[in-house]
């Protein structure tokens, strides 16, 4: 598969504006979850920006229809790292970027969780182990509907410790639901500590493919490898599939990387300064 | 009584969503592997492409009901109240409620007339734990028919639903008029107390009424069919009418419906209030009718507790 080298630069120049509005948001807002907002940028700006080797959109949606029928859905399950979400929201002309600096505050358009008043979010969440049924739900739709929409579920690591989320995969295998696509942040960090540590996760493929899941790997900060694994997953038949993303919690802010403080911290003006100079 | 009619609120539930997904093609049904007792085994033989079945794991049912829901369906999700509203909570309230999503939550084997199977088995609580959540619309049909109106309100009116039936067969109650949801229903005109019922204890409450007016006692009857919205109107009414009040319900005392009343009257009027129903504590196994007398929901302490106010 083979993606253009400006499509390459293109992404990553939005990833890094991403990376910024987040961090300048988390600032402003003075809490939120800038760890695991930073670990999945690079796939969500794939997603919602990026083009298959056709050049057919991944993400096929439209800013000024919301409620456009035949649009793929994204649920971002992991709710606590919608500043991530919201940042590519804006962007893409949901609402003006000016709405970002009102995330958190009484009356906001932009909750501390995903809420539907937002446009561009179609199911709320924040209570985790959840969002991957709320796909399965979007997926039998549309089988039932009889329409080709894909459905898109951003999974957090710790997040899978949840009993729901294996009910869900069952579930989704069982009804074959191959317009299903999870896709696993693997910063391997929860907010008590490393995921080994807390709760092990391991042998993490293994566990989806028993379940009956195509799963696709991928390094989930290379956007080439990123667009690679959501063409491979859309080519694969018959079963649910997820992309598990090897990713760097707080990715791309050197004091941010691998540092489980910054799960849900917010940084202060100084490390703000700093961190918007990291990714200029 | 002669010849009263018995039905399984639960044939009634089956059939009616058979007799809607006729015409409503939005309609998409769930189970948690009970679907042959809860009957929408019904819905699934007709429309299969329509029904689906979790097996035993209500919190994905119940979240996947909100993400069809999201897409645009009416969802009903059946299993057992027990599990309906205690397993899957979470999901019903962050998923289904918070979103004010269509999802209709039809719960049968709801009460201490679940019988044999037991505690486990015998919701006492769900009541409470669905009628806190915000959005949520309740209604507890006291009989076959009215599981009919219950279901048609829920396909006809938007956002989320909680509707509990039993597992035995409830008599029919005899000159209801018409349904209106968030209505109260007065069957009965009372003068000197008041019994308010819902489900099962309709019926006891009709019998405890008949047996107060031999001895000259007039106690109204009302069917509160809709928990929540509630209909605070009709109660204040009633409750300035006669002052006292008789709660009976197949729930426990506590944050059901007598907590309910207790909250609409309290600060409005000094009417005094009695609550029959389980008293903060779990079931156990018998026939329903050894249960019922057993926990004190029968006309006859509905009768002693309605002389107890006089």
């Amino acid at each position: 598969m083979v993606y253009s080298s400006q499509q390459i630069k293109r992404l990553e120049g939005i990833a890094k504006q991403i990376r910024r509005l987040i961090i300048q948001m988390l600032m402003r807002a003075g809490s939120g979850h800038p760890g695991g907002s930073l670990s999945a940028t690079d796939l969500l700006t794939c997603l919602y920006f990026g083009n298959y080797s056709d050049g057919s959109p991944l993400l096929r949606y439209n800013p000024k229809h919301p409620e456009w029928p035949e649009r793929d859905r994204f649920h971002m399950s992991k709710g606590h790292c919608c500043p991530l979400w919201y940042a590519i929201l804006a962007k893409t002309g949901y609402y003006p970027v000016e709405e970002l600096w009102t995330l958190r505050k009484l009356g906001s358009l932009l909750q501390g969780h995903p809420d539907r008043r937002t446009p561009g979010v179609e199911v709320a969440s924040g209570s985790l182990g959840q969002g991957l049924s709320v796909g399965l739900g979007m997926s039998l739709a549309a089988k039932i509907d009889k329409r080709d929409y894909r459905v898109y579920v951003l999974l957090g690591d710790g997040e899978i410790q949840e009993g729901n989320i294996w009910e869900a995969a069952m579930a989704a295998a069982h009804y074959s639901c191959d317009n299903l696509y999870a896709i696993l942040d693997y910063n391997r960090f929860q907010i008590d500590g490393k995921t080994e540590e807390i709760m092990n996760l391991e042998p993490i493929l293994d566990k989806w493919k028993a379940f009956g899941w195509h799963v696709i790997e991928t390094d989930g900060h290379s956007i080439k490898d990123i667009l690679c694994a959501f063409e491979q997953a859309r080519d694969k038949k018959g079963k649910p599939k997820i992309i598990i993303a090897h990713t760097i919690k707080g990715k791309g802010v050197s004091f941010m990387e691998n540092v489980v403080d910054f799960h849900g911290r917010a940084p202060t003006a100084q490390e703000a300064e700093i961190a918007l100079k990291e990714l200029e | 009584m002669v010849n009263v009619e018995l039905l399984y609120q639960r044939d009634i539930y089956g059939k009616t969503l058979v007799e809607l997904g006729r015409v409503n093609k939005n309609i998409v049904v769930l189970d948690a592997d009970l679907s042959g007792s809860t009957r929408t085994s019904f819905f699934a033989k007709e429309f299969p492409e329509r029904f689906f079945n979790f097996g035993v794991a209500e919190q994905n049912m119940m979240a996947t009901a909100a993400g069809l829901a999201s897409c645009g369906k009416i969802v009903f999700a059946s299993t057992f109240a027990m599990f309906a509203t205690g397993r899957a909570w979470d999901q019903v309230r962050n998923t289904v409620c918070y979103n004010n999503f269509n999802v209709k939550i039809v719960a049968s084997h709801a009460g201490i007339t679940v019988g044999e199977d037991g505690s486990s088995h015998q919701a006492l609580e769900d009541i409470a734990m669905m009628r806190i959540i915000p959005n949520m619309k309740i209604i507890v049909p006291c009989d076959g028919p009215q599981t009919r109106d219950a279901i048609v309100t829920a396909v006809n009116r938007s956002g989320p639903f909680y509707i509990r039936l039993g597992r035995a067969k409830f008599p029919t109650i005899e000159g209801k008029g018409k349904f209106e949801f968030g209505k109260a229903e007065v069957l009965r005109e009372g003068k000197d107390v008041t019994l308010i019922a819902c489900g099962l204890m309709v019926n006891s409450a009709l019998q405890a009424s008949g047996i107060l007016s031999k001895e000259g006692v007039k106690a109204g009857v009302i069917n509160l069919h809709t928990i929540k919205p509630i209909d605070s109107d009709a109660i204040i009414k009633a409750a300035l009418q006669t002052q006292r009040i008789v709660v009976c319900e197949e729930h426990s005392t506590t944050g059901g419906l007598a907590s309910c009343i207790d909250e609409v009257i309290s600060g409005v009027c000094s009417a005094r209030l009695i609550r029959v129903g389980i008293k903060n504590q779990f079931g156990q196994s018998g026939t329903p009718k050894e249960l019922l007398e057993k926990y004190g929901l029968t006309s006859q302490e509905i009768v002693k507790a309605a002389r107890s106010l006089l």
